[in-house]
């Protein structure tokens, strides 16, 4: 007796031009079961996802291999309007809800009732005159199915997340003939009753016999809640779980678990000594407001001459803290720098105190990209340490000759490959731009280099070596570090201790070489552990 | 648990809030007041200025209306509706047609060339995302200056107009064109026995179509309502021929303008009939307390209390209205509403709170933006055309220029914001603007004792009151956002996926 | 093939541009053939561009500070008037050359220069701190406030409580009036300082002292932006996120561009006035802001990036046309002028055609 599937996708590949995003994936799912999808960020859970929706993305980029079958017969899914017909919803983890629409109009956006009046005979199906009272009671049905008591009319600004989540959840049910439900994080912005309350929905949607995919980073919400799983990685299928004979570490080390390749060859030989009493940076009890990187409350030490590395998923909040160090956005808490506190509301302190930033944001924030490469390089360390000035009588102009003196030994240094330091750096590639993003915070001089996200979007070679750079300047100079990654891999071949953030707090720190169920129970936030300090 | 305490039956509190969401209002009417008084000048005719300009500019004011719900902002660009106006009028006076047949045929004109207009505004429009507004400002000078080329250049010259506007060198019009014999006062005209017969006619029409219709399409119908219609509009139509015969009634109500005194006299009686009935219903279905009828019942009456106080009766008596103009403006606003009813409209807020949401919801934005922009430019169009037959002669070249301006002032000082406008606010605000429009430069000269200041005063006023409420919109939804700096159109959605990253800090 | 290139060639060019710089020259090959004196017609087109050069050039720093071009230059200009009237007012250029004959002129012109300037500076901050309020929507308020200010003024100029003979009206009373003779203060001053004619007195007049001043301008603006505080400027234009990273305070950095801005547009109105001969208040200064906004749009600049070169080239380009047109119309068109008509529709077909680039047409956001 075979189990009856209402989706089954079969060797489904995906090429973004030469990078293969999707291999062979395979992805069942019963009807009337809650499915866990599972996948670190890159997993290729994304993709497989607009393959089923048929998002324009897909098939603009040349479409995709492999097969769909829903409600057992083969299909096509062209566009997402396609999918909606079939019955496959979607529960976005960004709310397409209107603040200043009814719970009504919402949950019937696009698909509201109308009835014929003669001006739509003449004119057309868009003059129908609208059906509010049907409407309403439609939502009604809708909102009392997943047991949500608020008022149909009432609008939508002003409600806490947690209703908007349900509102968005049966404007889905609404929909007729509705199969099966995908759910992207829908935890990742409740509290933990609001969560409750959510997965305790998902299991009464379910039991309809709608069947649902939920995308999580969450093992303990996936144990609680969902019957079976797949887990993805690197774009590859690594298995089907039924949940109730796995493990969270089990399922742990399938997300994590990868062949180590070196990515680093030769740093130097390591003639550091690392004292643990000799703390340069110390966190406290530190708040970021960053939007989608929130920090909630991190206590960390970062000793002299170290490599210190901070992983995580993506949204965790482990970018917002390089950005709250630096001022860049609100942040509460303290940071100490030598024992100084740097005040982080003041824009520019910490790079007073000759803490330099690369950022994530390479094109966005690290980069002025109609602007020479001398100028990049030059410009933070001209503002903030008024270096590359010259006298002219009485006025104090840029330094030409001086910033391209620099520029042209940088180029060397950092190994640039450019025209000359006159190019735009908007016309460089990935890699090279991120060695120029380097050689602008090496120009500060600075006691401590705090790198977010070093290899994001460039090719391995230079990957390598912009791996390679980091690790010489902490071994040659003995540059300290805060490198932070996506990528555990390459915190591992560098860093001396991995600190893992999870929903905005610590979740352990370290070493290179713990296991990877270690890990990637760290990542999704199950346990604190790990080497303390 | 906030939430009770905002809600909750606090009447000092509640009255703060009233004031605080009318300051705009509050502060007009205190104005007026203070140049009324300072003008100290006949009241009577501030009162029948006030309602004249009230019937001329209210209809391009409700132009305005359906583009803010698409989220375009104030449309400046109604300025080439009232141009399309304007180009048919040219040549139906040219043809010789008068009265309100020419009228209408100058309706008809313009409302293709409107079209035509607005639904290349609205590409533009969209070529623009989020700076509609200047765009409409300069597209508005823009098209004056093609507009100029036209009427200076190509009419006679390019295009044979032979007509005695035209200048003595041949091509080119006259500076001032003039509409008296043809068709001025061609809708303000048209007595108000005769308004209320198509009107009613119009009802009983309608009302026949729509029961065909749904019965032929097997909508439910409700008998009753029908009924009610079908004899209200056949009492009307009897009484509007009726009326014409007896000799009184004909002098009250069949001249070419109804004066206010009689118009309160009877609308209040109808007003407090209309009260008392609805009280009584009320009654009849066992609800408590006297509810808005008694309102509505005591506004009659303090309306028709006026008709018979002396100094009141006198401001009365200087009312003059013209029925068929007030009808149009009845007409825009229930189009008005009636659009918002429909998926189109529906459609339009939604484009105009979220472009995004509503992408994903499939509704095509761009092509909703681009209705929206021609129904503006059409409505515009026609308001101009009602206008103009008002006015009775205009400037050739430059009449057109300013309608955006005015417009918009005059829904800004109702309480419209560049997000969110309504047939009410676009009413109370032509009241208010105008009031100040004449007893602002009144007052000016009375103070500076110089009748040249008038039109600074003016301007300063129109330019002044976009400015201040532009800001503090602008000021408003960039502060939800400070660190995007995303534009107006966005905030909102931004603040639906921003708020939802704060919840946990902010609902534990 | 070589379709795709002239069209990407004539996207890096503007559409616009080409046609405006084809008409010019269409414009000028017809005056010479229908034997208009064309060099005094570019004896007038040089002094305009003179005349124009600095207000213009105050559109470059609030497009390099990211709030695109300052339609509300109006508030400059009405600070360079006050400073102006003042001038004439205190009869500076009677009192200095009675003590050294000669240089009055000079020093009235540097009086209404630095007191213009001064007020120009304080308004700009007030004004840019205004604008970082209503971040996004800074061009529609801009030119609101704009339009508003100078009637505001007229208002304020109306019974403004000058006494000199020179402003007040000719019947007495108080008020300046419509249009205020330059003669006796610096009326002319810079377009006579050095002037030469190239090609005897029919030939074309070159006054050397205005094209010092303003090429002096550009070069003063032009190391501005190589400062430190101007390169911060320019960054926090091109990408906020950056400067903030680099320890820039973008807010502030606005408010500089935007008083540098105005107090270029006061200067500007002045070296314009003196050009003028009068000095015009009230609803004159109406249409500048869109002049210049247009200028410096025509001469190559977008909405979000501009050089000095851009003001130089556009505002010639853009004189020229105006001064070149009523006598080839006239000849054409037999005694009409229809140069009023082509300016608007050309100024403000510029400036939609940047606008529309600028935006992309995305229905997304």
């Amino acid at each position: 007796m075979e189990t009856n599937y209402v989706l089954k996708m079969d060797n489904i590949s995906k090429r973004y031009g030469e990078s293969r995003v999707l291999k062979d994936v395979q992805l069942h799912v019963a009807a009337g079961e809650i499915h866990a999808l599972m996948g670190e960020n890159g997993a290729g859970k994304s993709t497989l996802m607009n393959v089923l929706f048929g998002m324009p993305v897909i098939h603009s980029t040349g479409g995709f291999e492999g097969t769909i079958e829903f409600a057992g017969e083969r299909v096509d899914i062209s566009s997402p309007q396609k999918a909606m017909e079939l019955g496959i919803g979607m529960v976005h983890q960004e709310f397409m809800l209107i603040p200043g629409f009814t719970v009504v109009e919402n949950i019937k956006l696009g698909r509201e009732i109308t009835t014929p009046t003669i001006a739509s005979s003449v004119f057309g199906a868009s003059l129908e005159k609208l059906d509010r009272s049907a409407m309403a009671a439609d939502a009604r049905k809708a909102l009392d199915t997943i047991g949500l008591g608020i008022g149909e009319d009432q609008l939508v600004r002003g409600m806490p997340v947690g209703y908007m989540q349900f509102i968005e959840i049966a404007r889905e049910i609404d929909k007729t003939g509705m199969k099966l439900l995908i759910f992207d994080e829908p935890t990742a912005v409740l509290t933990e009753s609001e969560a409750d309350r959510l997965l305790e929905t998902m299991q009464l949607i379910a039991s309809k016999g709608i069947a649902i995919i939920f995308i999580t980073h969450r093992i303990d919400e996936v144990i609680r809640v969902s019957d079976s799983m797949t887990v993805l990685r690197d774009g590859s299928f690594v298995s089907r779980l039924t949940t109730k004979e796995s493990t969270a570490a089990q399922i742990a080390e399938l997300m994590i678990g990868r062949k180590v390749e070196k990515l680093v060859d030769d740093v130097g030989e390591d003639t550091r000594s690392i004292q643990d009493d000799d703390i340069m940076l110390r966190l406290t009890d530190f708040h970021v407001d960053m939007p989608g990187e929130r920090v909630r409350g991190v206590d960390l030490t970062l000793r002299r001459g170290e490599i210190l590395g901070i992983g995580g998923l993506a949204g965790q909040g482990k970018v917002g803290i390089s950005n709250g160090i630096l001022g860049l956005y609100p942040s509460r808490g303290t940071v100490e720098l030598d024992g100084e506190k740097i005040d982080t509301a003041k824009l520019g302190e910490a790079l007073k105190k000759r803490i330099a930033f690369v950022s994530e944001d390479r094109r966005g924030v690290g980069l002025l990209l109609e602007e020479s490469i001398q100028e990049n390089i030059a410009f933070t360390s001209m503002q903030i340490q008024n270096r590359f000035l010259k006298n002219y009588g009485p006025v104090k102009l840029m330094d030409k000759a001086g910033i391209r003196a620099h520029a042209q030994e940088m180029i060397e240094k950092l190994d640039i490959r450019c025209t000359g330091p006159d190019q735009y750096v908007g016309r460089l590639s990935g890699g090279n731009q991120q060695k120029v993003c380097l050689a602008r915070a090496l120009t500060m001089n600075p006691a401590l280099l705090i790198v977010s996200e070093p290899t994001r979007g460039i090719d391995i070679g230079a990957k390598k070596l912009v791996l390679e750079l980091l690790g010489k300047m902490n071994r040659e100079q003995g540059m300290t570090i805060i490198m932070i990654s996506s990528e555990l891999n390459e915190l591992r071949s560098l860093c001396d201790r991995i600190a893992i953030v999870s929903d905005g707090k610590l979740t352990g720190i370290f070493a290179p070489d713990a296991s990877d169920a270690e890990y990637g129970m760290a990542m999704s936030g199950m346990k604190k552990g790990g080497e303390t300090q | 648990m906030n939430k009770n305490s905002v809600a909750g039956n606090n009447s000092g509190e509640s009255l703060k809030r009233a004031l605080f969401d009318n300051k705009v209002i509050i502060m007009l009417v205190v104005l007026c007041f203070a140049c009324i008084l300072i003008a100290d000048t006949n009241v009577s005719y501030i009162a029948s200025e006030v309602f004249t300009r009230f019937g001329r500019n209210t209809c391009l004011v409700l132009a305005l209306i359906i583009p803010c719900l698409a989220g375009l902002g104030m449309n400046f660009g109604i300025v080439i509706g009232a141009t399309a106006a304007q180009i048919a009028i040219f040549w139906v006076v040219h043809w010789g047609f008068t009265g309100i047949f020419g009228f209408l045929l100058c309706v008809v004109l313009c409302t293709p060339l409107a079209l035509v207009f607005g639904y290349l505004l609205g590409k533009l429009y969209n070529k623009t995302k989020g700076a509609e507004m200047i765009t409409g400002l300069v597209l508005g000078f823009f098209a004056d200056g093609l507009y100029r080329l036209f009427v200076l250049y190509i009419i006679g010259g390019v295009i044979p107009y032979d007509d005695p506007n035209l200048l003595d060198r041949g091509f080119g019009l006259r500076n001032a064109f003039d509409l008296t014999g043809n068709i001025k006062y061609a809708l303000d005209d048209i007595s108000f026995l005769t308004v209320l017969a198509l009107v009613s006619i119009l009802m009983i029409l309608s009302t026949l179509a729509v029961s065909l219709h749904d019965k032929k399409k097997g909508n439910p119908m409700d008998s009753k309502k029908i009924g009610i219609r079908l004899v209200t509009g056949a009492a009307v139509l009897v009484f509007s021929f009726v009326a014409r015969m007896i000799p009184i009634t004909n002098q009250l109500f069949g001249g070419t303008r109804l004066i206010f005194t009689d118009a309160a006299l009877f609308g209040g009686l109808g007003l407090i009939l209309y009260g008392i009935m609805g009280f009584l219903i009320r009654r009849s279905k066992g609800e408590k307390g006297p509810g808005k009828a008694i309102g509505t019942a005591v506004l009659g009456g303090l309306l028709m209390a006026g008709t018979v106080i002396a100094p009141v009766r006198e401001i009365y008596q200087s009312i003059q209205l013209p029925a068929a103009a007030y009808a149009v403006i009845c007409i825009f606003c229930m189009f008005n509403n009636w659009i918002t009813n429909t998926r189109l409209g529906q459609n339009m807020r939604t484009v105009g709170q979220s472009r995004s949401v509503a992408t994903s919801a499939g509704i095509n934005v761009d092509k909703t933006r681009i209705i929206a922009t021609c129904i503006s430019t059409v409505l515009a169009a026609w308001g101009q055309m009602i206008f103009l037959q008002n006015l009775g002669t205009f400037n050739t070249v430059q009449q057109q220029s300013n309608v955006g301006l005015y417009a918009v002032a005059a829904i800004l000082v109702g309480g419209a914001t560049v997000q969110k406008a309504n047939n009410k606010q676009a009413v109370i605000g032509v009241f208010l603007f105008h009031t100040l429009f004449v007893v602002a430069p009144l007052a000016a000269t009375k103070v500076v004792g110089d009748s040249a200041i008038s039109e600074y005063i003016r301007m300063f006023i129109s330019y002044g009151i976009i400015a201040v409420s532009l800001a503090m919109h602008a000021w408003k939804s960039a502060g939800g956002n400070k660190n995007k700096g995303a534009d107006a159109q966005t905030a909102a959605a931004v603040a639906v996926t921003s708020g939802a990253s704060d919840l946990p800090d902010s609902s534990s | 093939m070589t379709k795709e290139k002239f069209k990407k060639a004539i996207d890096v060019i503007g559409l616009p541009r080409l046609i405006v710089f084809c008409f010019f020259i269409a414009i000028i090959i017809t005056a010479y053939v229908n034997g208009i004196n064309v060099p005094s017609f570019f004896s007038s087109t040089i002094k305009y561009w003179g005349m124009w050069c600095v207000l213009v050039l105050a559109m470059i720093p609030t497009i390099k500070c990211g709030i695109g071009p300052n339609f509300g230059i109006s508030l400059g200009i009405v600070c360079g008037i006050l400073g102006t009237l003042l001038a004439i007012e205190f009869e500076i250029t009677a009192l200095v050359d009675g003590m050294v004959p000669g240089l009055g002129p000079w020093v009235a012109m540097l009086f209404a220069m630095v007191i213009s300037a001064a007020v120009a500076w304080l308004v700009g901050i007030g004004y840019g701190k205004l604008l970082n309020l209503v971040k996004g929507s800074e061009m529609t308020v801009t030119t609101y406030i704009g339009y508003s200010v100078i009637y505001l003024m007229c208002i304020v100029w109306f019974r403004a409580p000058f006494s000199s003979g020179e402003i007040i009206w000719n019947l007495g009373g108080k008020g300046v009036r419509n249009s205020v003779s330059m003669e006796s203060s610096f009326g002319n001053l810079l377009n006579d300082a050095f002037g030469f004619y190239i090609g005897g007195e029919s030939g074309i007049y070159i006054p050397t002292g205005l094209i010092l001043f303003c090429l002096l301008m550009c070069l003063v603006v032009h190391l501005y932006f190589k400062s430190k505080t101007g390169l911060a400027i320019a960054a926090s234009g091109s990408n906020p996120t950056f400067a903030r990273a680099s320890g820039i305070n973008v807010d502030k950095m606005r408010v500089k561009g935007i008083a540098m801005s105005t107090m270029l547009g006061a200067v500007g109105i002045v070296v314009y006035n003196q050009g003028f001969g009068f000095l015009q208040a009230y609803g004159a200064p109406l249409q500048m802001g869109f002049l210049c906004v247009a200028s410096v749009l025509i001469g190559g600049a977008t909405t979000t990036k501009a050089t000095i070169l851009h003001v130089i080239i556009g505002t010639f380009l853009y004189q020229g046309l105006i001064i070149f047109t009523p006598p080839v119309s006239n000849e054409l068109l037999a005694g009409t002028d229809i140069s009023d008509t082509m300016r608007q529709i050309i100024q403000n077909g510029v400036i939609l055609y940047a606008l529309a680039k600028a935006k992309g047409g995305s229905s997304h956001e």
